[in-house]
């Protein structure tokens, strides 16, 4: 990913466009102080300007200020229907002209769809269209369709990662295996959990797609594109033990494992070992929220279902109630009551589809994230241990000068060259591996920012669409209420 | 004291406060007799009710005074109306529920409990919820107990009652004790027996058209406001929680954006504040329908239960007055105590008419007084459920055009 990019950045052909790390190191090499997390700019500042030095924190990547993103003059609130399949990663225009992104046009649009079951019983699975809009020239079409199955995600997520997660890039997690909600959809219940669960799956999926070619190095990926286009792909069979977060998991522990067995990492950079706190308290409250939320859906859920019980029951009232005036107004206060559990039950799939799992995937990503930084300190090991190994055969051979053996003399000289070739490697390798954290990191917290930024303010105007058919709902009820003589 | 804590807006509470606070009930206030409760002690496990009378009647020895009452005085008092004959053909009003705090105090209990493990932020704010929580019930229970005296007092008949002349003058403990084991196992003997007979009686139809019409719908009606009245717990009590987990998120959001190193600091702060906000709102939400309609309910149920015993001892007193005709029919062919069996028939025959004549009026006014309140009460909802829609909607939109406006 080129990172110095000027305002000539439009004009730059497609080819440059996404220009590895790897190749252009000099271009991924970032100063510290863009990066110094000792600027409390926006906390320091006057509280009522809430983002007075944001784009300095934003901007990462090129010297230049970059604009915020910008929905343009604030839009009359118009009800929006929330509908399950909520659009998250829906770009306007708008904010891909003010983006001056270093990925220039994210001119690339993928969708999930039409979920089709095959087969029976619990050999049964689901498959999903993925359609492919772009004029990225790496596609070799302008639109294409696919079919794929879950373990083909799951697939594509495990070669992703074990390419690209030891060189420090953040490679978004595929989503959670469920036995019992696919067990109920394999064997054939048609009911309400089944298709809540099979849309479930599709949005995260269209998420996870979203975000992995959103990375510019994904982008380019053999594997990725394959997945993309290809009609036929073949069968992943290692992810039928092996889910996403399996994966991460596995990786995971064994830096972990790296780490407690050798001695602790000589932390020179506070950028890191800052960021690794951030992004532990961030684990923290985010799972807290997560919990939060998804009790909130549960008695949004509840509330919906108690309110339909009592419009039930005030309709019988009504209808016994023998003041003829008095029981018109219960029957109404019946169809109001109703109409507000559908509005319940709105709202639940709103706070689900909007917040609750944004907050999952983050928690997920986070981990990803965490991830990298053990990746980190796993290649630091390598290095120090190879540091050591040198100075071993440094020993050997200085012990070997005194004994008259010139071929082993020979062969420990020779030892020492490859382990001073390594031992640069190592230094190398850990250089490139938090370079390419920072940028990382960087882009991360950019994308993170803007996807809750996005998320929360449409599921603000989803609460304002509530409230505005509740007043609705109760003006046409109050005249009722006053009739009753 | 406890903090009302609610800063937006006009206390939820002061509408209970104004002037008498029949909530559920719309009776005419009469100078000649003004009962309220004008404060209350909550106490440990007992609460002490302040009895505050104003009178222009001749029978007290002033105009204006007050008492401390108990719960358990109260419940005196009516069963003193139930157990009157005098009374068979009035609905008595229906005594007050016990004060029931307990739910309450094993909340904060818990709370207590759970201190260690919450922030300081969080203890506060939820100590001054349960603190919040409690004070609506006491001031629920508070408006329960005077509802009952009032509807006492606006009762032609029995305002004039001696006992309640008592309850209301005498400044001294009434020393009533609760029921004891053996009185409240002879108050369930009685119940079973009644429901009992109860079935009996309904079973018999009734010549006049009033009545059959009324036990019809009283039996059915009174079903379905339980039904209702249920439901309703169940709704506010979802809408409850969900406004607690609104609270939670807004906490959570609040330490996000104190800890966060991006721009999303501020916004997390701004988002948590406007869910703090609403989860107020959210709160009122919640009580106010539970005063204005489960209360409502509530109330209509304990109601109806009593219009349904003032029809049952109709029809106990309409099966007397059959059998001691057939008795004296029997006494007259058999010519042997005649002229007892026709004063015992005569007796039943009184009292049967003059309850027959009482109910009548008493479940005209039943309706009356049902209509106005449920009216009173729908008409408060849709105002309160209105106003807090809009206060949630400028909030919302208020705060939606700050965060896009900072872009």
């Amino acid at each position: 990913m080129s990172e110095e990019r000027g305002s000539s950045a439009q004009t730059e052909e497609d080819e440059d466009l996404f220009v590895s790390a790897m190749e252009s190191p000099e271009a991924a090499r970032l100063s510290a102080e863009d990066l110094s997390p000792s600027s409390n700019g926006p906390r320091d500042d006057d509280p009522d300007d809430l983002f007075a030095e944001a784009t300095e924190e934003v901007s990462l990547d090129s010297p230049e200020r970059q604009p915020i993103l910008s929905d343009g003059p604030s839009p009359a609130i118009t009800p929006v229907s929330i509908s399950p399949r909520v659009d998250v990663f829906d770009r306007s225009p708008d904010l891909d002209e003010e983006e001056e992104e270093n990925r220039d046009t994210f001119d690339i649009q993928i969708s999930v769809s039409d979920p089709e079951k095959v087969g029976d019983g619990m050999n049964a699975f689901m498959i999903y269209k993925v359609t492919t809009k772009t004029s990225l020239s790496i596609f070799s079409r302008d639109e294409v369709c696919v079919k794929r199955r879950f373990s083909d995600f799951l697939g594509l997520h495990s070669k992703l990662a074990s390419k690209y997660m030891h060189m420090g890039f953040i490679v978004p997690p595929a989503p959670e295996k469920s036995i019992v909600g696919m067990t109920k959809v394999k064997v054939g219940k048609e009911d309400l959990s089944s298709v809540e669960f099979v849309e479930k799956r599709r949005s995260a999926l269209e998420r996870y797609l979203l975000r992995t070619v959103k990375h510019p190095a994904l982008l380019k990926d053999p594997d990725v594109l394959q997945f993309l286009e290809s009609s036929e792909l073949p069968r992943a069979v290692s992810t039928q033990a092996l889910s996403g977060a399996g994966i991460l998991r596995m990786v995971n522990k064994a830096a972990d494992a790296v780490n407690k067995m050798t001695i602790k990492m000589n932390e020179s950079d506070a950028w890191f070992e800052e960021k690794q706190q951030q992004f532990e308290n961030l684990d923290v409250q985010l799972r807290k929220l997560h919990v939060s939320v998804e009790s909130l859906v549960c008695h949004r859920k509840e509330l919906s279902v108690n309110t339909a019980l009592f419009a039930k029951s005030a309709a019988m009232l009504g209808n016994s109630e023998d003041h003829t005036a008095l029981s018109r107004a219960l029957s109404q206060l019946a169809e109001v009551e109703e109409k507000i559990e559908q509005l319940h039950q709105e709202q639940a799939n709103a706070d689900f589809y909007l917040i609750s799992e944004l907050l999952g995937d983050y928690v997920r990503l986070i981990t990803a994230v965490r991830g990298v930084f053990d990746q980190r300190m796993k290649a630091w090991g390598k290095w120090q241990d190879a540091q050591l190994m040198l100075q071993r055969k440094r020993e050997a051979e200085a012990k070997l000068q005194y004994a008259s053996k010139p071929e082993k003399l020979q062969q420990a000289r020779d030892e020492i060259r490859e382990w001073e070739g390594k031992v640069q490697q190592g230094e190398r390798d850990f250089e490139q591996i938090s370079r390419n954290i920072r940028r990382e990191v960087g882009q991360f917290e950019k994308e993170r920012v803007k996807d809750f930024r996005v998320v929360i303010m449409k599921y603000l105007e989803s609460l304002v669409h509530s409230q505005q058919q509740l007043i609705k709902y109760w003006e046409a009820f109050l005249p009722e209420a006053k009739a009753i003589a | 004291m406890m903090q009302e804590g609610l800063d937006d807006g006009p206390d939820f509470l002061s509408e209970e406060d104004r002037g008498p606070r029949a909530v559920n009930v719309d009776l005419q206030t009469d100078a000649t007799l003004q009962v309220d409760i004008s404060d209350a002690l909550s106490e440990r496990d007992k609460v002490k009710f302040t009895v505050h009378t104003k009178s222009t009647l001749p029978n007290f020895k002033q105009n204006e005074f007050s008492v401390v009452r108990q719960h358990e005085e109260f419940i005196w008092l009516h069963d003193s109306f139930v157990e009157n004959e005098e009374y068979a053909g009035y609905i008595i009003p229906p005594a007050p529920p016990k004060p029931d705090f307990d739910a309450s105090r094993e909340k904060l209990q818990k709370l207590g409990e759970g201190e260690g493990s919450m922030t300081k932020e969080e203890f506060t704010k939820m100590k001054q919820e349960l603190e919040a929580e409690y004070l609506a019930i006491f001031k629920k229970t508070v408006a329960m107990h005077e509802v009952f005296l009032c509807r006492v007092a606006a009762h032609p008949v029995l305002r004039k009652d001696l006992n309640f002349h008592v309850f209301l003058e005498y400044n001294q403990d009434l020393s009533v004790r609760g029921k004891n084991k053996k009185e409240k196992l002879e108050d369930f003997f009685k119940n079973v027996v009644k429901s009992a007979d109860g079935v009996l009686v309904a079973g018999v139809k009734d010549v006049d058209d009033f009545f059959e019409h009324e036990k019809t719908f009283l039996l059915e009606y009174h079903n379905r406001v339980k039904d209702s009245s249920a439901k309703s717990d169940r709704m506010i009590r979802s809408h409850k929680n969900a406004a607690d987990d609104i609270n939670r998120i807004a906490s959570t959001l609040y330490t996000l954006g104190t800890q966060d190193s991006t721009d999303l600091c501020k916004f997390f702060l701004k988002v948590s504040e406007l869910f703090e906000k609403t989860r107020k709102i959210e709160a009122r939400v919640a009580a106010d329908e539970d005063l204005k309609l489960a209360d409502l309910l509530k109330y209509y149920l304990r109601e109806s239960q009593a219009a349904k015993d003032l029809l049952y001892r109709r029809g106990r007193a309409l099966v007397d007055y059959e059998n001691a005709n057939k008795a004296l029919d029997k006494a007259r062919a058999k010519n042997k105590d005649v002229l007892q069996a026709e004063t015992t028939q005569q007796v039943c025959c009184q009292k049967f008419e003059k309850i027959s004549e009482s109910a009548k009026q008493e479940l005209i006014d039943f309706k009356t007084r049902r209509v106005a309140a449920f009216r009173k009460n729908l008409v408060e909802l849709a105002e309160l459920e209105l106003k807090h829609a809009k206060g949630n909607l400028q909030l919302l939109q208020s705060c939606l055009g700050v965060l896009k406006g900072d872009t």
